[in-house]
């Protein structure tokens, strides 16, 4: 069992009731340090679920899910959840705060000193490509989607933690701020290097962001492969997921 | 104009009700907050368990703001006369409109919002704190505007009770049938209602787009507390009993007003008591449960009212029947009926002077026999009430040309001056009787039952002060109808002080004005 930063392992797990009413049955998963893995499947296949097992939102019924070599459910559910970065598809920035404080959340609910909180939350708007002499003082709703999201990862980030999850954070971008904000995550992911998981249900940004990506079908996991071994797959339940990026790459070879 | 004068010539004692209004209104609604928010808030997380804290909220809103007072004025610890009933019954009217904002404020806050809390690590607690309480705000103050709002007007009713506020410029003004008096206090209670809305509208804004929402909540909640607890120092001062003190209560209409006055100053002058004046207190059924609780301590009730009203007795005619049922029945609540005043407050049929003294009428047998020709006039409960016309109609065999209007009571004395009517039933001492040069007929079959005043005190007040005995005793038959009539007729129409009116009264007596027997 690796009980280094950032690791995770999932063992056999088994949900019944978990995010919108998905299921898993069995999932066997480990994310060494410093990975990013994509979550892929179809809608009710089980990825939220699966990334919600992981900071705790949802204990398995069956299994074990072990966050740097401790059992969800030995953690202290705040402690461990401050310890994970989140970034929602909603973004979910609060609307009473303006940016700079959206950022510092953890850092106050952590209890970091006044001083530490305003630097740091700069550091991370800096690092997410919002400068924050413009931005700090901002409300969520002066700010477009992209921008929004920037926030959202960069109050992902704040705390330092060496894990990210991330559910569907770019699905409600355009196409155009989508590779942007791609782009970005690697920049950002070469500087930091955390655990990230991130769930997805468009193959080519898996295929653009992750080091492996896992196929969920169903509340399994179909394929866990690296992107190379995976576009080769021949099984049933993960071809459907790749057909229209080679559809797209016969277009335009 | 005339209110402009009014308030003018009445500074003081404007500013007096005014502050004692809005104390009424900002205590119950800080108190309604701090009952209010947290009900509200476990209505929208435990509905299962808000569920019946709501219904009991909406069923308190359906009960009359009177009828609620009466409740209460009985009950050990919230009730008694003055600020502290009056409060509670403010609290409970601006429970809902809080209790409903704030589940509604809190429930309504994006699940998105929630969920990103809750994966960022918050606790249960920072949750309701950092997000659902500060976006949850602006709903929970507009509710808070509706309940002080609603509580501006509620608290109108309070001078029913003796509480004070505004209200006591509308009860007076409605009894003395004065609109510039009513007017005072409906004005600024108007002119009140608007200011509270207009203040609590730009907090409500504030809040929508302000930051600092937690810290803005506790300097309210404090502010709020402290009022709240200076306004129950006030009430405790006012509840608390002294000795040689002696309350009087009254009705909230001209004759009972002026009564109080007499009594309070006879007891003043003739006991050597320190009187507490109850005055104007919201009808017969307030002024017996406070006099039952001890809240006041004398007030004057007509025979008849305590009789049908008060012990729901069948009609009885018999003056001395009546008199020594009444007494009886007081006696069993430990209450005492001293001796009648001397005058009686019955329904009068009154026609006008001059076809009295052409058609030689004297008694209600005598207009029977000519009202054929006539139409009446009746007020509304005159002519529903079993004890009013039809019984009336069926003693005397009175008919008239076309069936009786119903009007209002102030204006009936009038409608028979002026010839639209020509029988009225109106009040035996109204003070316009006379005013009009208008005729009561005899009730020569005694249909309607007696009305003598009289006062009524408790017993154990009686016994621990024998002076006031003996001075209510003194007024003993000193009161006669037309000595009452002046005296209503003075504030009613000559708009003089009841005080005044009533020292001038007692002054007259005590310079060995012989009274009739």
């Amino acid at each position: 069992m690796d009980g280094s930063a950032g690791a995770i392992s999932l063992q056999s797990v088994h949900v019944a009731r978990g995010a919108a009413g998905n299921v898993l049955r069995g999932v066997d998963l480990d994310i060494a340090g410093g990975e990013t893995v994509a979550l892929v499947g179809r809608s009710g296949a089980g990825k939220s679920t699966l990334l919600k097992s992981i900071n705790g939102l949802i204990v398995p019924d069956a299994g074990r899910v072990i966050v740097e070599g401790r059992d969800t459910r030995e953690w202290n559910p705040y402690d461990l959840r401050r310890r994970i970065g989140y970034v929602l598809q909603e973004i979910g920035l609060f609307p009473h705060l303006s940016v700079a404080e959206n950022v510092g959340v953890v850092p106050r609910l952590l209890g970091w000193e006044a001083r530490r909180t305003v630097a740091r939350v700069a550091d991370v708007l800096a690092l997410v490509g919002l400068p924050p002499e413009t931005y700090a003082n901002r409300r969520a709703w002066e700010l477009s989607g992209g921008q929004r999201q920037r926030v959202g990862v960069a109050r992902a980030l704040a705390a330092d933690p060496p894990i990210l999850l991330m559910d569907e954070p770019f699905g409600a971008l355009d196409p155009v701020t989508r590779a942007e904000l791609h782009r970005e995550f690697r920049r950002i992911q070469t500087a930091v290097r955390k655990t990230v998981v991130i769930v997805t249900h468009d193959m080519a940004e898996a295929f653009a962001l992750a080091t492996r990506i896992g196929v969920l079908d169903a509340g399994v996991i179909a394929q866990l492969d690296d992107p190379r071994t995976l576009a080769r797959s021949r099984d049933p339940r993960v071809r459907p997921l790749l057909e229209p990026l080679l559809e797209a790459r016969a277009l335009l070879s | 104009m005339t209110l402009v004068r009014f308030l003018a010539a009445h500074r003081a004692e404007f500013a007096g009700l005014l502050l004692q209004h809005i104390l009424l209104v900002g205590a119950s609604t800080a108190a309604a907050v701090a009952l209010g928010v947290p009900i509200g808030i476990l209505a929208a997380k435990r509905p299962r368990l808000g569920a019946p804290v709501v219904w009991f909220a909406n069923v308190v809103q359906t009960i009359p703001s009177l009828a609620m007072f009466g409740f209460l004025l009985p009950l050990p610890l919230v009730g008694g006369l003055g600020a502290r009933v009056a409060i509670i019954v403010l609290i409970l009217y601006a429970l809902l409109p809080i209790i409903r904002t704030t589940a509604a404020g809190v429930a309504g806050v994006d699940r998105s919002l929630v969920e990103a809390g809750t994966a960022l690590g918050m606790t249960p607690r920072q949750l309701l704190w950092q997000v659902e309480m500060p976006l949850a705000l602006p709903s929970i103050v507009a509710g808070i505007r509706v309940a002080a709002v609603i509580g501006v007007g509620t608290a109108t009713i309070a001078a029913a009770v003796g509480a004070g506020g505004l209200g006591e410029y509308i009860f007076r003004g409605l009894s003395m049938v004065d609109p510039t008096v009513i007017l005072a206090g409906a004005v600024p209670a108007a002119v009140l209602a608007l200011l509270v809305d207009g203040g609590l509208l730009l907090a409500e804004r504030a809040f929508r787009a302000g930051r600092r929402t937690g810290r803005a909540l506790i300097a309210a909640g404090t502010a709020a507390v402290a009022c709240l607890l200076a306004v129950a120092l006030v009430s405790a001062r006012m509840g608390t009993s002294r000795e040689n003190v002696i309350r009087v209560g009254s009705k909230n209409f001209t004759e009972q007003i002026v009564l109080g006055e007499l009594i309070a100053q006879h007891l003043e002058r003739q006991g050597g008591m320190t009187v507490e004046r109850r005055l104007n207190l919201g009808g017969t059924f307030i002024c017996d449960r406070a006099l039952r609780s001890g809240d006041i301590d004398v007030y004057v009730e007509y025979t008849g009212t305590a009789d049908t009203a008060v012990f729901k007795d069948a009609v009885e005619t018999d003056r001395a029947r009546v008199l020594a049922r009444v007494r009886q029945r007081y006696a069993e609540g430990g209450l005492t009926v001293l001796p009648p005043l001397g005058f009686e407050n019955t329904f009068a049929i009154l026609v006008r002077g001059d076809d009295a003294r052409q058609l030689r009428l004297r008694t209600i047998e005598d207009a029977a026999a000519v009202s054929r020709s006539w139409t009446a006039g009746f007020g509304y409960e005159f002519l529903q009430r079993a004890d009013g016309y039809p019984g009336l109609a069926r003693t005397y065999g009175l008919g008239f040309r076309s069936a009786p209007r119903a009007m209002d009571l102030s204006l009936i004395y009038r409608a028979l001056a002026e010839r639209q009517v020509d029988l009225v039933a109106g009040d035996a001492t109204s003070g316009l009787v006379d005013a009009y040069g208008l005729v009561m007929l005899q009730d020569n079959r005694h249909y309607f039952p007696p009305y003598d005043a009289v006062p009524v005190a408790r017993r154990a007040t009686l016994l621990r002060y024998p002076a006031v005995r003996i001075a209510l005793e003194s007024l003993a038959g000193r009161i006669t109808i037309d000595d009452m009539r002046r005296m209503n007729r003075a504030v009613d129409s000559d708009r003089q002080d009841p005080a005044d009116v009533a020292r001038a009264f007692l002054a007259r007596l005590e310079h060995g004005r012989p009274t009739k027997g």
